[in-house]
């Protein structure tokens, strides 16, 4: 069996990131969106957790912890926002949503 | 300092009939309710007004009694009393002070006296009239103020009773407002009296300006004694003319005095009273106070003189032929006032106080005496429908006689001895100066004696053209207004004994008006009436038998005229049919007067004046307006195109350059994502590819 080194845990953070990407550009419900930049985070987490552990420095776990509460946060905000949107337009799809310009 | 009972509260005179004046106006609608509505019959509010407000007239009189007996009691020199109550203008120099002195005197006791009577007479005559207490009111406020005219010790506060005798000869012709003519005779005498009035108070600042003072006294001591500034003799004769410009409003002269025949609008007693007796001689007053200012003018002296004769003979000579009666006395009192002019402007100012003073009693008994026929016809006026009235009514008709006499002037009574001294000293003085206006004098008392016993014949002899349901009431007046006929015909006769010309040799002893008067016109005399004592007494025997015979002429003259053969009188008519034309239409000066001033000054100017407002103050203010809108409408040019435009231009602008970038916000969020993502790309490949 061989070790899990930091740069396994690089490219699951790579994949993560680039999955993460395509979904928020390619998908058109914002629920898939909102979920795909979870994917983003999540990505970073590793990294940063990775590298947390190949430096022994625990800065990077702390920042991982803050990444977190960040997204719930981000969560929280996204959804209410998105259910404000549905009572308005019903409407989820970020497609039909397009007044916020000239 | 002033001593005696009556003399230092002399200022309480007047508050016996403000006091009267003030209950009537204040409470006495209460007293006497039904007085509202014109039919009041007695109650007992009525019972007290009827004998408060005479009573408080003849308090007054009987306090003015006592005031001027403790005055006769002093020498001739001291008789002067001036009471000063308080400091009232010290600007000008005008206290609220009072003076008797032998002038007012006389003044004192003919308006407390006449109007006394014409009081007790006004119980009876307005008994069943509306506004009892109204009436007795205004009577006893005018009262008020003609003795405050009379008692003033200065020119302002004569000034306060002057307006005040205004105002209530105003408020008591209108008295029956309903009627539309007598509301006009109101607003007339009102408005024509303002004309004088303003001349009167130019007068009083000119005084003052000159003279710096305004009390009798002062001024004429001042006058007297030539110690006034020598700048200030070139304003004596305007101040002069402008004070007899104000008698002339007040005391209806030419050229205002239009108004006095149309105030006959008023009840019967006020025209007696204010119209006949006092407040139009208070322009003689005025003229007779101010004695040593006027000796000062000689042009004006003459200019009174001249107006007071031309009105006598025009005021007379219209009275020949109206039918109204109390018009025919309305201009009889005009020719009269002239008579007192006449006389203040040769010089004799004590003869014209003297007329003044008999012509209160002949003419106020006249007045009353047309008042009591009027009332016994139930009203009628005109003469045409009166006759044989002689027995019907007999103490009317006894007085009136009498009155009539007197004013024609037959020798013994009161008109006789005023009249022909007037006409005396128009004769002898300066020299025989004024021989012409003698003449004019003659003449109008020759047409006095002829209007007058036209009027007695019209009345009360001849056959009855009074309408049957009329005739049917003919009745003597009640006592209360007979009594006071009876009083003022005996003033009638003896009035005019205290005025018995020298020629007639009475002793020393016998009461003289004209030395009682002597210290007030002390020094006036001397300057005009001296050539006159070169005259021999047959001269003046001659001249006093040509006006009795000339009045005897016109009394025979009317008595054929109108009794005997009446149809004398309309063949005379129609052969001098445009003469009576004329005079029937008063020389038309109403209408002169309407056209000139009315319709020519007041609404000519009015046209004129609308016209110099559309065309010049409109003009202007639509010329302004014009400006503005063109000034305006250049600066919306300016606005629109230039800081419009240039905001707008920046606008297009920015709105251009903005065309590129737009396309790129699409509100998408997914294409903002997607430019993030290439952003984020495209630093990363910059930095890989270095």
């Amino acid at each position: 069996m061989h070790p899990v080194t930091t740069v396994h845990y690089l490219f699951l953070s790579a994949a993560l990131l680039i999955v993460g990407t395509i979904g928020v550009l390619t998908r058109r419900n914002i629920v898939v969106i909102l979920m795909s930049i979870e994917l983003i985070l999540n990505a970073v987490n590793i990294n940063l957790i990775a590298f947390s552990h190949q430096l022994a420095n625990v800065h990077g776990q702390v920042f991982a912890i803050f990444v977190i509460t960040d997204a719930a946060a981000e969560a929280a905000v996204g959804l209410g926002i998105l259910i404000a949107l549905f009572r308005n337009k019903e409407t989820v799809n970020a497609d039909e949503v397009d007044i916020l310009k000239w | 300092m002033v001593t005696g009972t009556f003399l230092p509260l002399i200022w309480l005179i007047p508050l016996f009939p403000l006091a009267g004046a003030a209950l009537m106006l204040l409470v006495g609608r209460r007293l006497d309710p039904q007085g509202t509505h014109g039919h009041g019959h007695g109650g007992g509010g009525k019972a007290i007004i009827s004998i408060l407000c005479p009573g408080a007239i003849l308090a007054a009189f009987l306090f003015s009694l006592g005031a001027v007996l403790e005055l006769a009691a002093r020498p001739p020199v001291e008789r002067s009393a001036e009471v000063i109550v308080f400091e009232w203008m010290p600007a000008i120099g005008a206290p609220w002070g009072f003076l008797l002195d032998p002038l007012s005197s006389v003044m004192v006791l003919v308006v407390t006296g006449v109007g006394f009577l014409i009081h007790v007479y006004a119980v009876g005559y307005m008994a069943h009239d509306g506004g009892y207490y109204r009436f007795f009111g205004y009577l006893n406020l005018f009262v008020f103020f003609m003795l405050m005219l009379v008692l003033a010790n200065n020119y302002v506060l004569l000034f306060v009773g002057w307006e005040g005798v205004g105002l209530c000869s105003y408020l008591l012709i209108g008295f029956y407002f309903l009627r539309k003519p007598a509301g006009d005779a109101g607003n007339k005498a009102f408005l024509v009296n303002r004309i004088g009035d303003a001349a009167f108070i130019l007068g009083i600042l000119l005084m003052f300006a000159a003279l710096g003072s305004v009390e009798f006294t002062r001024v004429n001591e001042l006058l007297r004694s030539g110690r006034y500034a020598p700048e200030a003799a070139q304003w004596l004769p305007w101040i002069a003319l402008c004070l007899f410009i104000g008698a002339t409003g007040k005391s209806a002269q030419i050229p205002l005095y239009v108004w006095l025949p149309d105030a006959m609008e008023g009840p019967t007693p006020v025209s007696a009273l204010i119209h006949a007796a006092t407040m139009v001689t208070a322009g003689v007053y005025v003229v007779a106070r101010s004695n040593a200012l006027f000796v000062l003018a000689p042009d004006v002296m003459s200019l009174v003189a001249v107006i007071g004769a031309a009105t006598a003979i025009l005021a007379a000579s219209i009275g020949l032929v109206q039918n109204d009666i109390k018009r025919v006395l309305a201009y009889s009192t005009v020719s009269q006032l002239g008579y007192m002019f006449l006389a203040c402007g040769v010089g004799a100012f004590w003869v014209g106080i003297f007329h003044l003073y008999t012509h209160a009693f002949f003419k106020a008994l006249l007045f009353l005496g047309s008042g009591s026929v009027i009332h016994a016809l139930s009203g009628e006026q005109d003469m045409r429908k009166m006759g044989a009235l002689k027995d019907k009514i007999p103490i009317t008709f006894r007085t009136m006689f009498i009155g009539s006499l007197a004013i024609a002037g037959i020798p013994g009574l009161a008109g006789f001895f005023s009249k022909d001294e007037i006409l005396w000293q128009t004769w002898s003085s300066q020299g025989g100066a004024h021989r012409f206006l003698y003449v004019i004098g003659i003449v109008t008392a020759s047409f006095t004696a002829f209007y007058m016993w036209r009027l007695m014949n019209m009345t009360f002899y001849g056959t009855s053209r009074t309408p049957h349901e009329v005739e049917h009431h003919i009745h003597e007046s009640p006592k209360v207004m007979t009594v006071p006929l009876m009083a003022l015909a005996a003033g009638s006769v003896v009035a005019g004994w205290v005025g018995i010309p020298k020629v007639f040799h009475f002793p020393e002893s016998w009461p003289s008006l004209e030395h009682w008067l002597a210290p007030v016109f002390a020094g006036s005399e001397a300057g005009v009436a001296a050539a006159g004592e070169h005259h021999s007494a047959a001269a003046e025997w001659g001249l006093m038998a040509l006006s009795v015979a000339l009045a005897a002429g016109g009394i025979w003259l009317a008595r054929r005229m109108y009794h005997h053969k009446p149809e004398l009188a309309d063949g005379m008519e129609q052969k001098l049919k445009p003469l009576h034309t004329l005079l029937y239409n008063k020389y038309y000066i109403d209408e002169i007067y309407g056209a000139l001033f009315v319709n020519g000054l007041a609404k000519g100017g009015g046209t004129l004046l609308s016209r110099f407002d559309a065309a010049v103050v409109d003009g202007g203010v639509n010329g302004a307006g014009w400006m503005t809108r063109f000034t305006s409408s250049l600066s919306i040019w300016w606005d629109t195109w230039i800081i419009d435009g240039s905001v707008r231009a920046g606008a297009f602008l920015v709105k251009l350059a903005s065309y590129p970038v737009r396309v790129l916000q699409t509100g998408l969020v997914g294409s903002y994502a997607l430019f993030i993502v290439l952003g984020v790309i495209l630093m990363f490949g910059y930095y890989l590819w270095k």
